[in-house]
């Protein structure tokens, strides 16, 4: 999704110095500020999900407008994650969209899934079960690409690539090859890219947050060596069948010839969820 | 980035607020038919019919665009029938979109449709109407360089011809309250905000992009009630226009409206006073040349 989302603060802002112009008092101009620096620490575990008659009793507390209207606060805060391919913590979600609402939680998720798929196509999807992660993808099937110009981000091909080694090494490479490949390609990471920027902080630290990639220490190495995988984000993104048909492409060859990544990319649950978005 | 940086204020706007609002700006819209920024829904019959996935795929791509021409909309709604075999009526594209925006209207989205001020072509853009910054922890921009756009958009908006010299932007970059700006700041700044297509440039002046008037109009219209005046031709915001100079008239026509009003006419005359019209007439622009949004 495009920044559309610059203007939201603008608005808000407007409305509010017109409201404090109408009545001449400031007493509405409040801005609630959320103090930034705890969050990272603050953990999922004081939330517990509220049972069936929990929410019941807190569905009557509220009217149906708010409930809808907090429903669509819960779809906007997914959306402006998913522009930039930020997973949302549950933590987050309840602390700062929820808030009130936190114990008809589970109801809330429940209308803001059946907007997602019904208005958007699209689907929650947990990818880490643990810290209660979730991420947006395409519930509808890939087609060709549309007909007019989807801005793309220039990195998404740099990602390609990653992903594609990665893949075709069997699922791990150490973080040496990645550099030296994408050397070969002219990519030199150490330094900054024309189009890609920083390629070793888009690499190791980007691509990692958006979960992506995953980044993890090889046990037992001296020095520390690192090595790369798919991330969760990847697996239900990124279609192995597409990767391959690209490494057929780039390489003048039957993608069935690599019979073992030809197997993996047409075994069912890898071939679920390619988007063009 | 700190995608923490989460800041949210839509606790004192509720739904009730939004609804009175929405019915204010309806009425104030059907007053000035053809409004500029006319809803492609009208509110009052939403039983549109259900959506299906080209409606969705249709969705996905403006999400993905924020803003496409006519034509491409037009292109992009057969695309997306043919791919999910559902019936294409091509004159149809404003109920296709009706479609969606029933839907949409609950989250506070909306495709509209506006015009450019440069070459007067139609285009249809995905506008947020949340007024929270839900948003803003997901923002390249920080406050003082939002504060910057807002003065710009000021001075954009109290200006005769819709534009904003760099000048002018420096010097009020002088005059922020959050964090002042350096005119390195500033310049780079205003080349991010080009790029990400608030604004657009042309010889050192900015003027607003057509996305951004699309979704801003009902908001520069309530906040800046005494400066903002309308095209006299389409009834849409004027900003980049020609001027009455007749002091007691001093009506406003957009440049393309003029260019279409005039066609032809041998002595061009102020529609409102008669007076001559002595501004040069442009040529009107063709749509189907890729035009800049
Ligand atoms: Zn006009
Ligand atoms: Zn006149």
């Amino acid at each position: 999704m495009e920044p559309t989302q610059l203007l939201g603060f603008i608005k808000a802002e407007m409305t509010q110095r017109k409201r404090v112009s109408n009545t001449q008092s400031s007493s509405q101009n409040k801005r609630q500020s959320v103090p930034l620096a705890s969050q990272e620490e603050d953990d999922d575990s004081t939330f517990t999900q509220p049972s069936s008659s929990q929410v019941q009793r807190g569905l009557e507390r509220f009217t149906p407008a708010q409930v809808d209207q907090k429903t669509a606060e819960v779809v906007q805060f997914f959306l402006v994650r998913d522009q930039k391919k930020i997973p949302v913590r549950r933590a987050d979600l309840v602390k700062h969209v929820l808030k009130d609402y936190r114990n008809i939680y589970p109801e809330i998720m429940k209308r803001a899934a059946r907007t997602f798929d019904q208005v958007f196509g699209l689907k929650i999807v947990e990818i880490d079960s643990k810290n209660h992660m979730y991420i947006l993808v395409n519930k509808l099937e890939t087609a060709e690409a549309p007909p007019i110009t989807n801005p793309t981000n220039p990195k998404t091909g740099l990602l390609f690539v990653v992903l594609s080694l990665i893949f075709m090494k069997g699922g791990a490479v150490r973080e040496n090859l990645i550099w030296n490949t994408l050397k070969k390609l002219r990519v030199d990471a150490g330094e900054k890219h024309e189009e890609f920027g920083d390629v070793k902080k888009a690499i190791t630290d980007e691509f990692v947050r958006q979960r992506y990639l995953e980044y993890v220490r090889i046990p037992h190495t001296e020095p520390v060596e690192f090595e790369f995988r798919w991330g969760q984000r990847a697996e239900v993104e990124v279609s192995k069948v597409k990767i391959l048909e690209f490494m057929g492409e780039l390489h003048d060859q039957d993608p069935q010839s690599w019979t073992q990544q030809f197997r993996e990319a047409h075994s069912g649950s890898s071939q679920s969820a390619p988007s063009n978005r | 980035m700190d995608y923490n940086d989460y800041n949210y204020i839509s606790t004192d706007y509720n739904a009730h607020n939004y609804r009175k609002k929405k019915k204010q700006q309806q009425q104030e819209e059907e007053e000035k038919e053809g409004a500029h920024c006319r809803s492609v829904t009208d509110q009052s019959r939403d039983m549109a019919r259900p959506m299906e996935d080209s409606h969705r795929r249709f969705l996905q791509t403006m999400m993905a665009n924020g803003i496409v021409d006519e034509q491409s909309a037009r292109t992009l709604c057969q695309y997306c029938c043919e791919t999910h075999n559902t019936q294409h009526t091509p004159d149809k594209l404003d109920d296709f979109i009706e479609t969606i925006n029933s839907k949409l209207q609950p989250m506070f989205m909306q495709i509209r449709k506006g015009m450019s001020e440069d070459n007067g072509h139609q285009f249809y853009a995905l506008v947020n109407m949340a007024e929270t910054d839900v948003t803003r922890m997901s923002s390249d921009y920080a406050d003082n360089e939002l504060e910057l756009f807002r003065k710009t958009m000021d001075l954009i908006v109290c200006s005769e011809n819709g534009k904003a010299s760099s000048t002018d932007i420096l010097n009020s970059a002088d005059t922020l309250t959050t964090k002042k700006l350096k005119k390195s700041e500033t310049e780079h700044l205003l080349n991010r905000l080009v790029h990400d297509k608030w604004l657009n440039e042309k010889r050192g002046e900015y003027t607003l992009s057509t996305r951004c008037i699309i979704e801003m109009e009902p908001y520069i219209r309530s906040m800046y009630q005494d400066q903002v005046k309308v095209c006299h031709i389409c009834r849409n915001i004027a900003f980049q226009c020609q001027i009455c100079e007749k002091p007691t008239c001093g009506i406003k026509i957009h440049n393309p409206c003029v260019a279409r009003y005039f066609k032809g006419r041998a002595e061009p005359r102020c529609p409102a006073c008669d007076d001559f019209w002595p501004h040069e007439i442009p040529e009107v622009r063709r749509p189907r040349s890729q035009s800049k949004r």
